[in-house]
């Protein structure tokens, strides 16, 4: 008989070849249209914001894990690379690299690792580090730079949403703003200001569809998102088109399809069931539209979202999966 | 285009995986492997109380004789498998990993029971009445083959209160590798429809369906073709999905049905019994053959020649990988059965019982699970649950023994599929702790 030793194990002897490595490299893969639109648009300061979030994200987080958590550092699960590459995201590109640096430390300090690390934290981290630098550093934060390609003078400028905002306080129509902002396909193919991830609906699109081919999200977050803000966006621009924008350009605009697509997709932050997941993209559409036209900030997604994030132990509790065998049996 | 392939094919609805079919033997023909040297016959290769065991060592048995009886009703007969004098009779390993009573018996000749019909006529015309069929399959021994080993005589036994309307062939196989019962059906499809209507007068039941996965074609047209002549049977593709074999899956995919929670086929209308097993009781009642042999699958992806095997009850598992081209030297593990619900076995002369379906052989790079990440909250495994559970949830109050916590949530309406390990992109062993909740709830005082 051989003496050959047999590894035992219960079953099943054999899994998904789709492990955490793999789907954090696809989401990064997935962001790397929008980065490239970012470069095109503002130059190396895009790339030096992205790699000051991302190499400050990934520090933080092994030398939190090593000496606070003192557990084994996994930088190769990949998570802090996201984090930092959605905080870079979310920021103008000239922003201080002491800021980023800042904003970094928050996000995976207090966002995810005061929570006991990946898979632990209630609210979306890169978000956390956003509104944290958001509202200490608010000068810097929505001080947007002008494209390269831009034919104006000025180093920095407003966002469409920022100047819809301000146009609407010194009390003019939409249509009468419409004209100053870039063009509905200027949004889409990315030649407007903004953060560095959002500048284009096409970019962010491409993302979206190459993460739904893969597999890593479903469809359920992001388009009941997206639906939710043209509805209720939609529904306000019926009722007065001179004082609501259209709901083109509220998808087209800000950080709605960035939010959308990789934000609120974040698997811990989100709810486990499809019917969840629903519930959860429709509420943050609607928090973003009532910010959006009715708060005080321009943009609203970062706070729609981690509003929702609160609210996922609860939709998770009423949106169990029903149980096999619960069905009347019909002979 | 035959009629009955038209029709859309059906599928279950909650849950479900798409692991790789791997079906390497499919186009092998069952071939008879050579008679062991000697056999070791577990008593207990069933659901239920092991036989009680009436040959001594010494005694000289045949083929199909019995050597030991069932004790009481959920039990079954074990007949021996080949000719010979029985040896030790001794606790030897099995494929559950425990020490379990066998018997074993050294190989001489190959000498039949007179009553067993040897010739491979098809014998059509069913001659018993109902209580008689049931008791001959009894007598035979017949165990559910598709892997649970449950004595089919039970199965049969339509308790007063219920009411059957429905007979279903369980043809899905729809482990990874395994394809011991897509040859059954391609080879025997007459016996396999004689079978049905055996069943079929048993239970009273004017209709019968064969659920096959649309992977096995040639099995689904061979079926639908020689159906036409059984009237009452009739035989629909199913979209290939794990795991549709499990009886709840399939009678919902075939009926839209769903068996109450922690209810039996029975309350749903149906019996459903696996292909293999019909093969066996048409054996058991029309040629007088008890449960002595059955298919084997050997295969893997470095098996020389992936293979089914006709191989006698207590061959040890050496045997049939040696006919399938020796071991792989890297194999690093022996799963009976298929990857998502198989076995890993950890010696090899462990013998085949009536309920091993297959030898899978993994090379040592695949038999080890992979490093183990955080629970990311994807809700992957909720997705895939097919019975609308929520496994993270499970696993992690069954880790917290929160007995309460888990039987709330369902816990014993898992049926160890396994879909939720296997999907987990954190390779977190969610079924293992599922499992331990299980235990520890079983063992708790009500």
């Amino acid at each position: 008989m051989s003496t050959q030793l047999l590894t035992v194990s219960p079953s099943p002897h054999v899994s998904s070849q789709l492990t955490i490595p793999q789907i954090m490299r696809a989401v990064i893969f997935a962001m790397l249209p929008a980065l490239a639109i970012s470069v095109y648009n503002f130059g190396l300061s895009a790339i030096i914001v992205t790699l000051t979030a991302v190499v400050s994200a990934a520090l933080f987080e092994y030398v939190i894990a090593l000496y606070l958590l003192k557990v084994k550092p996994n930088l190769m699960d990949g998570s802090a690379i996201i984090t930092g590459m959605l905080l870079a995201f979310n920021v103008p590109a000239n922003l201080p690299w002491w800021i980023v640096i800042i904003g970094s430390a928050v996000a995976v300090g207090v966002g995810k690792m005061s929570f006991g690390g990946l898979g632990n934290n209630p609210f979306n981290p890169a978000l956390v580090g956003r509104v944290f630098m958001l509202i200490s550093f608010p000068v810097q934060m929505t001080n947007w730079p002008v494209p390269t390609f831009a034919k104006v003078d000025a180093v920095t400028g407003a966002t469409a949403l920022g100047a819809l905002k301000e146009g609407l306080l010194l009390g003019k129509t939409v249509p009468e703003i419409m004209p100053e902002l870039p063009s509905y396909s200027d949004m889409f193919f990315g030649f407007q200001g903004g953060s560095v991830g959002e500048m284009s609906a096409l970019a962010m699109i491409i993302g979206l569809i190459y993460m739904l081919w893969r597999k890593i999200i479903t469809w359920h977050i992001p388009i009941s998102n997206l639906v939710a803000v043209a509805i209720f966006s939609g529904i306000f621009y019926l009722i007065n088109p001179d004082r609501f924008a259209s709901p083109i350009f509220h998808l087209m605009t800000g950080g709605v399809l960035l939010g959308a697509i990789f934000m609120a997709t974040d698997y811990v932050t989100s709810p486990f069931t499809h019917k969840g997941m629903i519930i959860f993209g429709v509420g943050i559409g609607l928090i973003t539209v009532l910010i959006r036209l009715f708060g005080g900030y321009p943009e609203g997604v970062s706070f729609a979202i981690l509003i929702m994030n609160a609210f996922v132990p609860i939709i998770n509790k009423y949106t169990k999966p029903v149980k096999f065998g619960t069905k009347p049996v019909k002979l | 285009m035959l009629l009955n392939l038209t029709k859309k094919l059906k599928r279950f609805h909650k849950g479900g995986i798409h692991p790789e079919e791997n079906k390497f033997s499919a186009a092998a023909p069952i071939t008879e492997l050579p008679l062991p040297k000697s056999v070791t016959i577990p008593i207990t290769q069933h659901i239920g109380a092991p036989a009680k065991v009436v040959v001594e060592r010494g005694d000289t048995v045949k083929v199909g004789q019995i050597i030991a009886t069932h004790e009481g009703f959920v039990s079954s007969n074990i007949h021996s498998s080949v000719s010979g004098k029985v040896g030790k009779i001794d606790k030897v390993m099995d494929s559950t990993g425990f020490k379990k009573m066998a018997i074993n018996i050294r190989v001489k000749g190959d000498e039949w029971e007179e009553s067993i019909d040897r010739t491979p006529d098809l014998i059509k015309d069913i001659s018993y009445a109902p209580d008689e069929i049931i008791k001959k399959i009894m007598e035979a021994g017949v165990v559910g083959m598709g892997g649970a080993a449950f004595p089919s005589h039970v199965k049969l036994s339509v308790p007063p209160d219920k009411k059957v309307d429905h007979l279903i062939i369980n043809g899905v196989e729809c482990e990874p590798y395994l394809t011991a019962d897509h040859r059954i059906m391609l080879e025997k499809p007459h016996e396999i429809m004689v079978g049905t209507h055996i069943l079929m007068k048993a239970l009273g039941v004017p209709k019968a369906i064969i659920g096959i996965e649309a992977n096995k074609w040639d099995a689904i047209e061979k079926l639908a073709e020689v159906a036409k002549d059984y009237p009452g049977i009739e035989v629909q593709g199913l979209r290939v999905q794990y795991p549709q074999g499990g009886e709840k899956q399939l009678i919902e995919a075939l009926l839209g049905r769903e068996v109450p929670s922690g209810g039996l086929p029975f309350d749903a209308g149906c019996v459903v019994h696996n292909v293999g097993t019909i093969y066996s009781m048409y054996m058991a009642v029309q040629k007088n053959r008890p449960l002595i042999e059955r298919v084997v699958t050997v295969t893997g992806k470095d098996v020389k020649t992936p293979s089914n095997f006709s191989v006698r009850i207590g061959t040890p598992i050496s045997d049939l990988i040696d006919a399938a081209g020796g071991l792989p030297e890297n194999t690093g593990k022996i799963i009976s059965g298929g990857p998502m619900m198989g076995k890993a076995l950890n010696e090899l002369d462990i013998p085949i019982a009536k309920a091993t379906s297959g030898l899978l052989l993994i090379p040592d790079e695949k038999a080890h699970r992979q490093e183990v990440y955080n629970c990311v909250r994807c809700g992957k495994c909720v997705d895939v649950c097919p019975m609308g559970l929520q496994p993270v949830e499970l696993s992690l109050l069954s880790k917290g023994k929160d007995l309460e916590g888990v039987k709330a949530n369902g816990i014993m309406d898992c049926i160890e599929c396994g879909s939720c390990s296997f999907i987990c992109p954190s390779n977190r062993p969610i079924l293992d702790y599922i499992r331990y909740g299980k235990s520890n709830l079983k063992k708790a005082p009500k």
